[in-house]
C-alpha cells in the first residue's frame, strides 16, 4: 500500500520543515523582542520605527517577502548570505524572510503581554529608582513573557504552517514534496493524509504542551 | 501603559535620549545607505526600470489591475463561502449534543492545524483528477477551496468566541421568558454576536487577501503577485521595482482594512445600544484552541 513512498524522503522533508521553524523562531523571537522594546521605549524615533515596521510587514503577504528574498535579493542583488550552493542559499533566504515577517507578530504578542502587567509594577519599580531599561528588563518583561506564552504559541504554530511558503522558492520541505508527489503518483488522498498527519503531529502537540506551560507559568492575579 | 514605563524625563534622561536617537539615526542611515549602494551597483534605480509605473497607465491596465481583480475575486469568494460554513461549524461546536459538538470540533481543529498551501495543492490535484474543471479555472477553484476550508474553521472559532463573549444574562433572560434553545440562538444570541465579531471578521479578511498570493506563487493563479513576475519579465528585469509596487498595493489594501476594523471596534465599544461585548481585532490571532490565553492588546 505504501510502495509509492519509495524514492521520496518524507521524513527528510519534515526535518527541513522543523529546521526552518526552529531557526526562524529563534531569530524572530530576538528581533521581535527588540522591536517590542523599541515600541514601548522613551525614544520617539525608535517608537516610530517599530510602529512603521510592524504595520508595513504585517500587511505584506509572506509569499511576497519570501519570493522577493529569492528573486530580488539573490537573483538581482546577488546576496547569498554566505552560502555556496543553491539549496543552502534558498534555505537561508527562506529563514530570513520568515524572520522578517514573523517578528512583527512576535512584537505584537509581547506587547500584549506587556499590557497585562499591572501599572503598579512599573510604578513601584520607578519609585525605587530603576532606569527605563531596568524597569523593562528586570520587572516588566519577565512578567510580560509569562503572560505572552499563549499568544507566542499561536505565533509559533502559525510559523510552523508558514514554513510551507518556502516551497515557492524551491526549499525541499513538506509542501514541495507533497506537490511533487501528487503530480507524479496516483494516491492523492493517501499522500495528502500523510502530509496532513505530519503537520498535525507538529502543530497540535505544540499547542497542547505550550498551552499547558502557558497556564503553568502565567502570573496569577 | 507605555508612558508609565518611564518617568517624565529630567536633564540627564533627555541627554541620554538624544544620544540614543543619534545612535539610531546613524544605524538607520547606514542601513539605508547600504541598500541604496547595492541597488545602485546593480543599476536597479535606473529610471528606465521605474518609468512604467510613473509614466502612462499601461503597467496598471495590462498587469496590475487584472491581477488585483483576481486577488480580490478570490478573497471575496472565499469570504462569502467560508462565512456561512464557519457560522454553522461555530454554532455546532456550542451544541448540547455530543454527536454534533465532537465532529465539529474535530473538523475545526484539523483544518486549523494544516497549512493553507497544503489544502490548496490538495484542491488543485483533486479538481484535476476527479472533475472536468478546465485548467484555466482550476487555480482559482483550488485557491478558493484551500482558503474556504481553512478560514471556515477560523471563522467558526470567531463565531464561537463571539457568542461566548455575550453576557450570560442574555441567554438566561431569553430562557426565562420560555424561549427554546433554538430560539435563544437564532433570535437573541446570533444577531448580537454578529456585531460583536464584525471587527474580527474584517481583520480575517486581511489574512485571506494575503493568502491569495500563495496561489500566484505555487499554483499559477494569475493574481497580483504573479503579475509582478510577468511585469518584471516584460519591463526588462525590474524585479525590485515591480515587487515594491505590488507590496505597496498590498499594504494599502490591508492597512485600510485593518484601520476599518479598529474603527469598527472602537465604535462598537463606545456604542450604547449593544451589550458592549466586542471581539477585538487583535483577538483573531489570539483565539486559542485552549481558552484563557488570549490577551487583548
Amino acid at each position: 500500500m505504501f510502495d509509492f513512498l519509495d524514492g521520496y524522503d518524507v521524513l527528510g522533508a519534515f526535518w527541513t520543515t522543523v529546521q526552518l521553524t526552529l531557526l526562524s523562531a529563534v531569530g524572530s523571537l530576538v528581533w521581535g523582542t527588540l522591536l517590542a522594546a523599541m515600541r514601548v521605549g522613551p525614544v520617539p524615533l525608535m517608537r516610530g520605527f517599530g510602529t512603521a515596521y510592524v504595520n508595513i510587514v504585517r500587511n505584506i503577504p509572506l509569499t511576497v517577502i519570501i519570493l522577493f528574498s529569492s528573486l530580488g535579493l539573490y537573483q538581482t542583488l546577488n546576496i547569498t548570505l554566505a552560502a555556496k550552493d543553491t539549496d543552502a542559499i534558498n534555505f537561508r533566504l527562506a529563514v530570513l524572510g520568515l524572520i522578517v515577517y514573523t517578528s512583527a507578530f512576535v512584537c505584537e504578542a509581547i506587547r500584549s503581554g506587556i499590557n497585562t502587567v499591572p501599572v503598579g509594577q512599573a510604578e513601584a519599580a520607578r519609585a525605587i529608582g530603576l532606569s527605563f531599561s531596568q524597569v523593562l528588563f528586570l520587572v516588566v518583561l519577565p512578567q510580560a513573557f509569562r503572560a505572552a506564552v499563549g499568544p507566542l504559541t499561536n505565533v509559533l504554530i502559525a510559523l510552523t504552517k508558514n514554513t510551507t511558503v518556502a516551497a515557492a522558492i524551491g526549499v525541499a520541505e513538506a509542501a514541495l514534496l507533497m506537490k511533487d508527489m501528487v503530480e507524479k503518483e496516483a494516491q492523492l488522498l493517501l499522500i495528502s493524509a500523510i502530509i496532513a498527519f505530519g503537520f498535525c503531529c507538529l502543530t497540535l502537540p505544540t499547542g497542547l504542551i505550550l498551552g499547558w506551560v502557558g497556564k503553568k507559568v502565567a502570573v496569577k492575579r | 501603559m507605555t508612558s508609565v514605563l518611564y518617568d517624565a524625563q529630567g536633564p540627564r534622561a533627555k541627554r541620554r535620549n538624544i544620544l540614543y536617537t543619534a545612535f539610531f539615526v546613524v544605524a538607520l542611515a547606514a542601513v539605508l545607505w547600504w541598500v541604496y549602494a547595492s541597488l545602485d551597483e546593480k543599476h536597479q534605480l535606473d529610471w528606465a526600470l521605474w518609468k512604467p509605473f510613473f509614466n502612462g497607465s499601461e503597467a496598471y491596465t495590462t498587469y496590475i489591475w487584472p491581477g488585483l481583480e483576481n486577488t480580490l475575486k478570490a478573497a471575496a469568494l472565499s469570504m462569502v463561502i467560508a462565512l456561512p460554513l464557519g457560522a454553522v461549524l461555530g454554532i455546532a461546536r456550542l451544541s448540547d449534543h455530543m454527536w454534533v459538538r465532537v465532529p465539529a470540533t474535530v473538523v475545526v481543529e484539523f483544518f486549523r492545524a494544516i497549512p493553507v498551501l497544503v489544502l490548496m495543492i490538495f484542491g488543485n490535484e483533486l479538481y484535476s483528477q476527479y472533475t472536468d474543471v478546465s485548467s484555466d479555472d482550476r487555480p482559482l477553484y483550488a485557491v478558493v477551496t484551500g482558503l474556504v476550508l481553512y478560514n471556515a474553521s477560523v471563522l467558526a472559532e470567531i463565531v464561537r468566541a463571539g457568542i461566548l463573549a455575550l453576557p450570560k444574562g442574555q441567554s438566561e433572560a431569553a430562557m426565562a421568558i420560555g424561549m427554546r434553545k433554538n430560539q435563544v440562538m437564532r433570535v437573541i444570541l446570533l444577531p448580537q454576536a454578529v456585531t460583536t465579531m464584525l471587527p474580527a471578521i474584517v481583520s480575517q479578511l486581511v489574512v485571506i487577501v494575503k493568502d491569495t498570493a500563495l496561489g500566484g506563487a505555487v499554483l499559477t493563479f494569475p493574481e497580483l503577485l504573479a503579475s509582478a513576475n510577468t511585469m518584471s519579465g516584460y519591463y526588462g528585469a525590474n524585479t525590485i521595482a515591480s515587487f515594491t509596487v505590488v507590496a505597496v498595493i498590498f499594504v494599502v489594501i490591508n492597512f485600510s482594512l485593518t484601520s476599518f476594523a479598529s474603527w469598527l471596534e472602537g465604535r462598537l465599544r463606545r456604542g450604547k445600544k449593544s451589550t458592549g461585548a466586542v471581539l477585538g481585532v487583535d483577538e483573531t490571532v489570539n483565539i486559542p484552541g485552549h481558552a484563557g490565553t488570549g490577551t487583548a492588546a
